[in-house]
């Protein structure tokens, strides 16, 4: 069954293959199912590794397959491998299982795109990259993963490219994460001068004696790693690019931006979780930067009205929790966090898409309201993505955000201001949440007639994904639940044998009291409560209210609105500037003194070819004089030598 | 084996033989035969049945004809490399003297029997027994360019093979005469053994021998001041000979210069180091300078293919197991993409009846895959990942690195860069720009399934070594020469 692995993502591979060459020969049905289907196979192929490596003994579950080598140069021996363990076992699952249904979802969304074809070759594409992405056995073929997927995000956030919107997002999107890549790749060079090689197993087996926790070259190598995960799993300073991404279909939106590749930078510090246990300063940094990205995202998320901005604003704000689950070595949470995330998200993100199809494209929230009774089946998965998601008791949410909450409080690395920031984004995100609710499916309808006759309930391809996904949100926590609640914490068990522990605490630290955790539970759930009660305050019994806070608040609601200036900043900062040098050295260092040397080496190299050609005078006399010229300085230097 | 050294080892010669068999067959039956398609196809077998030979003696080493030949895993990887360049240019040739109605068996004779001259040639470590294969080798190509007899630049370019080839086998057999009389010897490993007593009483007469011997290897190699020759002759041959030209005896000569010097002369190979290194150096630059300049296609490849014997020279310079590795994967990378970017010549050839750059303006519009394919081989050409032409450079450089000779490197890297010039002109040309006049689109491309299959076989060569190189390492790898 092992030897099965690399079927995982070859398939969709070979799908992209056929429908890339063939696109203008196959019907779109053909393409379709090909898509789908390709997708669909790699998902019951890993539903069925998954299973063989349960059956597996816990020490036994870590499967290398070795395609071919690909680069033996000296030290590197670079391996074309995949790795098939727990970590990887539950990655390949989210990924195929959600795209399979993000794929479902497409055929309806994308049916009257002329341009269908190309989109699904692209994600295809996308899976394949995905999945190499997280099976990769060494850094260099995660990082290829790494480039391929943000590669397909930059073609299909820009997938309609005539709206120059949607082409400048795109390119946004791809350069912001060239300046993370940068970071990833000095990263990974650390690591492979330090440690001699890029192979996960083998660099988990030297790491301890190659590095000193805590030295310079770990701290280095993680800290710039992790700037490799700002840019792509959006975390500041890199953060910017995912709003902008919703220039996108919404499905990418779903699959992309919110359920797969975002979370690569968390993937990734927890496949190197060995390395970064290594270097707690690195941690804390972590920590910090989630921590404020959770609360800064959510901020701005208040004031959001487009309805897939908000939800960005959100993914970005979960996205810090999994980074600061990260930082405090919460690891197994981190990416508990990241699949009830790609649930729960991957459906609010569908859910919009199925809002946004039936108002004809409109995504303003304040131009929608009371959809609840035209939409219904949306209404409801929506609303139970959204208790998911603001950790609504016994939800998948819940479960999850609240085994971060507890490790930022409890964990040698967490400290009580991280958990309270955490409280407060939970809070904040319960509301702009129930907000989006509020706006969208309550309250008065605030759309116009012609928008009012094309409203209905989306087609049964896009409806079953929003069940599924609906039903995944609600008991996908179940497998997680804590000990403090008489739960297995199966979740844990399974991913421990690829989770190291910190140098210095035991690995399960003991029986701790189980009290304070209980009191944390309840004033998470307080808090929950009170932020519902306070949207639907707002928005729901007191609407008028709303614009006379704003009022009140107006310097305040500018600034989120603006989102604090943070894209102006960098514009005026980084940007301009660097556009200024690039003038300075494409005018004065380029044209004038590189292109000087260049053409002028060129004149050089063509004036002597001019000049030589003469010596080829088509004699054969001519021919022999040099031949003898060069025998008598060979064998002149022979002799005098 | 002692006993084997001194029988007669048919079965290391049966890769030769079979190519003989069948340039008789050609010589004597086929000429009576109405289906001229027939020559191709007997050469082509001889050539797979020789191949299976190899095939079968890979790993087995073995001597025989009182050590006159030798049968090891570098000579048999040599004969590939002889054995794709003989089959590739025999699947160039078919259209090209259908074309001109000289379509003769006498024609893949040559071929074969020059190809045959090449391998003896490889496999043999006398110098004596080389000088043979060496001339056995050469005669059919004075043929073979001269084989349009009323076309005067074709004539032009066998006479003027002949005298300058004549003129450098006299200075290798001096070599040679003059080796033996600093040795006692023309045996490779003899010489070798010899060399310690030779160098207090006969010095000079093995240096100067060496260094003549180098001089008539530089001069098939191409290897500049020896090179001069080249640009008229391959101009003037017939395509498919030129593609010939440009790989099977230059790849014969590095492969014979790396035993005879690694083997041979490995006790004084000391004081050849520099001259090997300028020899490098300025064959790459002549190469690639000369080049810049060329309108004429198939004249640019000749200055090229000079240029590729600069960057084999490296391995020369070198001289490590590695570096001998690295040559034999170059060459077998070469092999298939001088091969491919000669077949494409000839079709435009074919169609145009020039070589002119001027003719492949436009070529993307009409025959899109041909303007691909010329792409895959020019930038295997020129070195660009990931193709063939890439890993090749890229092992030979290393082993030159790794052997010190960091400056060499630093040049013939700056050379790769300058090939690129001339190498994306052909693909500008045809990407890029508009065919002048009335060039019609509705001209229709109509290959015979040689040509097809050789544009097959030698881009999938191209791509495949770039792509998957490991095999191809690991088998150059095990073919390497040790200096004793």
């Amino acid at each position: 069954m092992f030897d099965l692995i690399f079927i995982v993502p070859l398939l969709p591979l070979i799908a992209f293959t056929i429908n890339g060459l063939f696109r203008n020969k196959l019907s779109k049905t053909v393409v379709q199912s090909l898509a789908v289907g390709s997708v669909g196979v790699s998902f019951v192929i890993s539903v069925l590794l998954f299973v063989e490596l349960i059956g597996l003994d816990p020490a036994a579950r870590s499967i290398t397959q070795v395609l071919f080598a690909w680069i033996p140069v000296g030290d590197l021996q670079l391996n074309i491998a995949y790795l098939l363990d727990p970590l990887s076992a539950v990655m390949i699952l989210i990924v195929t299982g959600v795209g399979l249904l993000i794929h479902i979802y497409s055929i309806g969304y994308m049916a009257h795109d002329p341009d269908v074809k190309r989109f699904f070759c692209y994600m295809n594409l996308f899976m394949f990259a995905m999945l190499t992405l997280v099976l990769g056995d060494n850094l260099i073929l995660l990082f290829i993963g790494w480039e391929g997927v943000g590669l397909c995000s930059y073609l299909l956030i820009g997938f309609w490219f005539e709206k120059k919107s949607a082409a400048d997002a795109g390119k946004k999107a791809f350069i912001v994460n060239r300046i993370g890549d940068f970071g990833f790749l000095i990263g990974a060079f650390i690591i492979f001068w330090a440690a001699g090689t890029l192979q996960f197993n083998e660099l988990r087996a030297v790491a301890p004696e190659m590095f000193v926790v805590g030295g310079s070259a770990i701290t280095l190598a993680t800290l710039f790693l992790f700037f490799g995960a700002t840019g792509k799993s959006a975390q500041i300073p890199l953060y910017i690019w995912l709003p902008d991404a919703m220039e996108g279909p919404t499905p990418v939106s779903a699959l992309i931006h919110a359920a797969t590749m975002v979370t690569a930078g968390v993937y990734m510090i927890v496949r190197l979780n060995f390395l970064f246990v290594m270097a707690p300063d690195t941690m804390m940094v972590i920590a910090i930067v989630g921590c404020a990205t959770a609360f800064i995202a959510a901020t701005i998320g208040l004031a959001q009205n487009d309805i897939k901005r908000v939800l960005a604003y959100s993914t970005v704000s979960q996205l810090g929790y999994m980074m600061m689950a990260c930082g405090v070595a919460a690891f197994t949470a981190g990416i508990f966090h990241l699949m009830t995330h790609a649930f729960f998200k991957a459906l609010l993100f569908l859910g919009s898409g199925a809002v946004i199809h039936s108002m004809s494209n409109e995504q303003d929230m304040r131009k929608m309201g009371g959809l609840r009774k035209h939409i219904p089946i949306t209404y409801k998965t929506m609303l139970v993505g959204t208790l998911a998601i603001a950790g609504f008791p016994l939800m998948s949410g819940f479960f999850s955000k609240d085994e971060i909450l507890w490790k930022a409080f409890s964990s040698g690395q967490g400290h009580w201001a991280l958990w309270l920031m955490g409280i407060l984004t939970a809070g904040l995100t319960t509301f702009y949440m129930f907000r989006l609710v509020y706006l969208t499916f309550f309250g008065e309808r605030r759309y116009d007639d012609h928008v009012a006759k094309h409203v209905h309930e989306s087609p049964k391809s896009m409806t079953t994904p929003l069940i599924v996904l609906a039903a995944l949100s609600v008991i996908g926590g179940l497998i997680g639940i804590p000990h403090a609640l008489g739960g297995g914490a199966h979740f844990k068990k399974f991913l421990a044998p690829v989770m190291a522990a910190i140098p210095g605490e035991t690995a399960h630290g003991g029986h701790h009291d189980m009290t304070m955790e209980y009191i944390l539970m309840a004033i998470a759930i307080s808090i929950f409560a009170a932020a519902w009660f306070l949207a639907r305050y707002l928005y729901r019994m007191n609407i008028d209210k709303v614009t006379s806070l704003k009022a009140s608040m107006a310097g305040i609601h500018k600034m989120l609105l603006n989102k604090y200036w943070v894209d102006e900043f960098y514009g005026a900062a980084i940007v301009r500037p660097i556009v200024n040098g690039s003038i300075f050295l494409w005018k004065i260092i380029d044209v004038l003194i590189i292109d000087g040397i260049a053409n002028g080496l060129g004149y050089i190299a063509r004036d002597m070819s001019q000049t030589f050609r003469r010596v080829q005078t088509g004699f054969v006399r001519g021919y022999m004089v040099a031949f003898l010229f060069g025998v008598v300085l060979i064998i002149g230097y022979l002799v005098v030598r | 084996m002692p006993q084997l050294d001194a029988a007669i080892n048919i079965n290391i010669v049966l890769p030769e033989i079979s190519l003989l068999i069948a340039s008789f067959l050609l010589l004597t039956i086929v000429p009576l035969a109405k289906q001229r398609i027939i020559s191709s196809i007997i050469s082509l077998a001889s050539v797979a049945v020789s191949l299976y030979f190899i095939y079968a003696m890979w790993n087995h080493q073995q001597t025989g004809y009182f050590g006159m030949v030798t049968c090891d895993n570098f000579c048999l990887f040599s004969k590939v490399i002889f054995l794709i360049t003989c089959g590739g240019a025999v699947m160039l040739s078919r259209d090209y003297l259908v074309k001109r109605g000289m379509d003769r068996p006498e024609y893949y004779a040559m071929m074969l029997i020059s190809t045959s001259g090449m391998m003896f040639m490889v496999s043999s470590s006398n110098l004596m027994v080389i000088f043979i294969g060496l001339e056995i080798m050469s005669l059919p190509l004075y043929v073979l360019a001269g084989f349009f007899k009323d076309d005067v630049k074709s004539t032009e370019s066998a006479a003027k093979y002949f005298f300058m080839g004549a003129f450098a086998s006299a200075f290798l057999l001096y070599g040679i005469a003059l080796v033996y009389g600093g040795t006692g010897t023309t045996d490779l490993s003899k010489i070798f053994m010899s060399t310690g007593i030779a160098l207090q009483k006969n010095e000079l007469y093995l240096i100067i021998g060496a260094a003549l011997i180098l001089i008539g290897f530089a001069f098939k190699i191409a290897a500049f001041p020896f090179h001069m020759w080249v640009p008229d002759v391959y101009q003037g041959a017939p395509t498919p000979v030129t593609a010939f030209f440009s790989i099977g005896p230059k790849a014969a000569g590095i492969a014979v210069l790396l035993r005879i010097f690694i083997i041979g002369f490995g006790g004084v190979y000391e004081s050849f180091t520099i001259i090997f290194w300028i020899l490098a150096f300025l064959t790459m630059a002549t190469g690639n300078i000369f080049a810049l300049m060329q309108n004429d296609v198939k004249r640019m490849l000749a200055y090229s293919s000079i240029a590729h014997a600069g960057y084999l020279m490296l391995a020369l310079t070198a001289g490590s197991s590695e570096a001998v590795s690295a040559a034999l994967f170059y060459l077998l990378a070469y092999s298939f993409f001088n091969m491919g970017a000669f077949a494409i010549v000839t079709i435009v050839e074919n169609k145009t009846g020039t070589n002119h750059i001027d003719t492949y303006k436009g070529l993307a519009s009409r025959h899109p895959w041909l303007a691909v394919f010329l792409a895959l081989f020019m930038f295997s050409l020129a070195g660009f990942p990931p193709t063939a032409g890439f890993i090749g450079k890229f092992y030979i450089f290393s082993a030159a690195i790794k052997a010190n000779l960091v400056w060499l490197v630093v040049a013939a890297v700056m050379n790769s860069l300058i090939s690129v010039y001339y190498y994306l002109r052909p693909i500008k040309a045809a990407f890029f720009e508009k065919a002048e006049g009335e060039e019609s689109s509705a001209v229709q491309l109509t290959l015979g399934p040689l040509m097809v299959v050789a544009i097959i076989i030698t881009s999938v060569g191209a791509l495949g070594l770039g792509l998957f190189p490991n095999y191809f390492l690991k088998l150059a790898a095990a073919s390497g020469l040790m200096m004793m």
